[in-house]
């Protein structure tokens, strides 16, 4: 609950994992959605993998947080899929009156990584290792899908 | 009913306020739903406290009413008050950043919802939550 | 009935239940093997007259004014009535039979307040109202016992009515990745919520990503009966798996349309089979028979 953690994000090829273990304040939530999106321009990443089986609450702000990382990230070209929620959370977040529309969901990580097919499969080699900070231009070649 | 009381002023504030009230209702024997629909009313008056009522106190306990054992939580804040209270309850309401699910949605999620309130007064916001 | 401080007559009382308890407790033993012996095993009944007796015995030390029922001084002897009613209802015995069990202390309580009045001079005088305060109290001991029996009994009920609702609500595999809940019977909100929550459960314990909610042995559905199911398909989604409702009613179809409910957003099938086989076709399965050239 430091004040000035961050949720890691992991990168696998053009894949970026997320895994919430924390109970996030709000400013963590909103650095979460911010590094997010950075992160996918900089790796050009094409499907983002948020897990969130460790969360005990998902609350409207949370809630908000990952419908937006969802719409920027497709924005930037990128699929998003939040993983592993909670049968009581997912409960409370319908009684709460949160659908997530347009957010993808799975079961699992593995779940979730069936549904970015082009993601994990075949990382693109020398683009996977371009840390080019500027706007990515193969993002937009990527869609081979 | 005893008082476990956190002040609410940062968002940090928030996260302590929902671990007090899960300790809380753990403690009075909610199911694991009961307990999650609870903390996430009361992450959604906390941060309404903290974002605007310019910060405040919350009260949280045990209450018992014949074999029921319930878990209640006040917010209680010195801020503007609340104007049009129908409008705050209307989903799709907002005045701050939020996604104006928090007063509603948070109403929605438990048994006993009242508000005190008035222009210039303060809000007063109590919720129970029965096992 | 309300006996204010110490009169004679409650004095007399609290004296006996004070120090002859262990005679009482001997011979209101006596009269319980008279009447159930051989019929009931009223060993634990007996052990929690003992009980009884010294948990009045503790409070009349501190206070010999006998403790009126409803009192705080009543509760601990409600407590150990809870605790015989329901040794009571497990050796089988009625209501009014555990109630008798109670009422049995009071022929050894009348002969030792009529030996004692006898062996203290003028004590006759305050006999008949010992009797009164005595015949009182072991009435009240009586009642309590057979409220407490008929309470214990209704958490049995409702504990029973818990379980079944456990049991009326099975879950099932239907093949890898794909759960169904055969609901049967009619619906109320509460057991609708059951079924919720025990369907989410399973899905992510089974790692099932299609679930089939079957409702064809539902007579009717009322709004928030409707309003629980489509919540449970929305809370699914959210965990990452599907939903398909399978068998409605055309009166159940009625009632939705009424209602306004919209299930747009929600995968519906007249019959089991037919939600079965979208779910092995949107699982990857492909279903045909074999022996036959294709």
């Amino acid at each position: 609950m430091d004040g000035d953690s961050r949720i890691p994000i992991l990168r696998m090829g053009r894949l970026l994992l997320v895994t919430i273990q924390v109970d996030m304040h709000d400013r963590m939530a909103v650095a979460l959605q911010e590094d997010l999106t950075g992160q996918i321009v900089r790796t050009g990443a094409t499907g983002v993998l948020i897990d969130i089986s460790a969360l005990d609450l998902v609350d409207s702000f949370i809630g908000r947080m990952l419908a937006d990382i969802a719409a920027m990230a497709r924005v930037l070209d990128a699929a998003t899929v939040v993983v592993g929620m909670r049968p009581a959370v997912a409960i409370t977040l319908v009684e709460l009156g949160l659908s997530l529309e347009g957010v993808q969901t799975a079961l699992n990580v593995e779940r979730g990584m069936a549904l970015l097919p082009s993601v994990a499969t075949e990382p693109d080699a020398d683009e996977g290792e371009d840390e080019d900070d500027g706007p990515v231009s193969e993002a937009d070649a990527a869609p081979a899908r | 009913m005893s008082g476990d009381e956190v002040a609410l002023s940062s968002d940090e504030d928030v996260v302590r306020a929902r671990h007090v009230t899960r300790r809380l209702a753990v403690e009075a024997g909610l199911r694991l739903v009961d307990q999650t629909k609870l903390v996430t009313a009361v992450s959604e008056l906390a941060r309404n406290t903290v974002i605007h009522g310019g910060g405040g106190v919350l009260t949280a306990g045990l209450v018992h009413d014949g074999p029921r054992t319930g878990v209640r939580v006040t917010c209680q804040d010195e801020g503007p008050g609340i104007a049009d209270l129908d409008r705050a309850f209307q989903d799709g309401y907002t005045t701050g950043n939020g996604l104006g699910l928090g007063f509603g949605g948070a109403r929605r999620l438990v048994h006993d919802f009242d508000v005190r309130t008035a222009p210039g007064q303060g809000t007063t916001i109590t919720v129970v939550r029965w096992g | 009935m309300t006996t204010p401080t110490p009169s004679p007559a409650d004095a007399l009382l609290s004296a006996v239940l004070l120090e002859d308890s262990a005679v009482l407790l001997t011979a209101w033993a006596a009269a319980l093997d008279r009447q159930f012996a051989g019929a009931r095993d009223v060993a634990d009944a007996e052990r929690e007259c003992g009980r009884l007796l010294t948990a009045v015995g503790r409070e009349l030390r501190a206070d010999p004014a006998i403790p009126p029922r409803g009192s705080t001084r009543w509760e601990p002897l409600r407590d150990v009535l809870v605790e015989l009613s329901r040794d009571c209802a497990q050796a089988g015995l009625s209501p009014s039979e555990t109630a008798t069990l109670v009422f049995l202390l009071k022929q050894p309580l009348f002969d030792r307040l009529r030996e004692r009045a006898a062996e203290s001079a003028g004590g006759a005088e305050g006999l008949t109202d010992a009797l009164w305060a005595a015949t009182t109290f072991v009435d009240e001991l009586g009642l309590e016992s057979f409220d407490a029996y008929l309470r214990s009994r209704e958490d049995i009920i409702r504990r029973q009515q818990d379980e079944l609702l456990e049991l009326s609500t099975p879950v099932v595999k239907l093949w890898t990745g794909i759960l169904a809940v055969p609901l049967i019977g009619t619906l109320d909100s509460a057991r609708t919520q059951v079924v919720m929550e025990s369907l989410l459960e399973k899905i992510i314990e089974t790692d099932a990503p299609m679930a089939i909610i079957d409702i064809t042995g539902v007579p009717t559905v009322d709004t928030l009966v409707a309003q629980h199911l489509l919540k449970t398909v929305a809370a699914a989604r959210l965990m990452g798996a599907d939903c398909i409702i399978s068998g409605i009613r055309p009166q159940i179809a009625q009632t939705i349309v009424h209602l306004g409910l919209d299930l747009s957003d929600v995968t519906t099938k007249a019959s089991l089979a037919d939600a079965l086989r979208v779910a092995l076709d949107r699982s990857g399965y492909e279903v045909r028979k074999i022996g036959r050239p294709a």
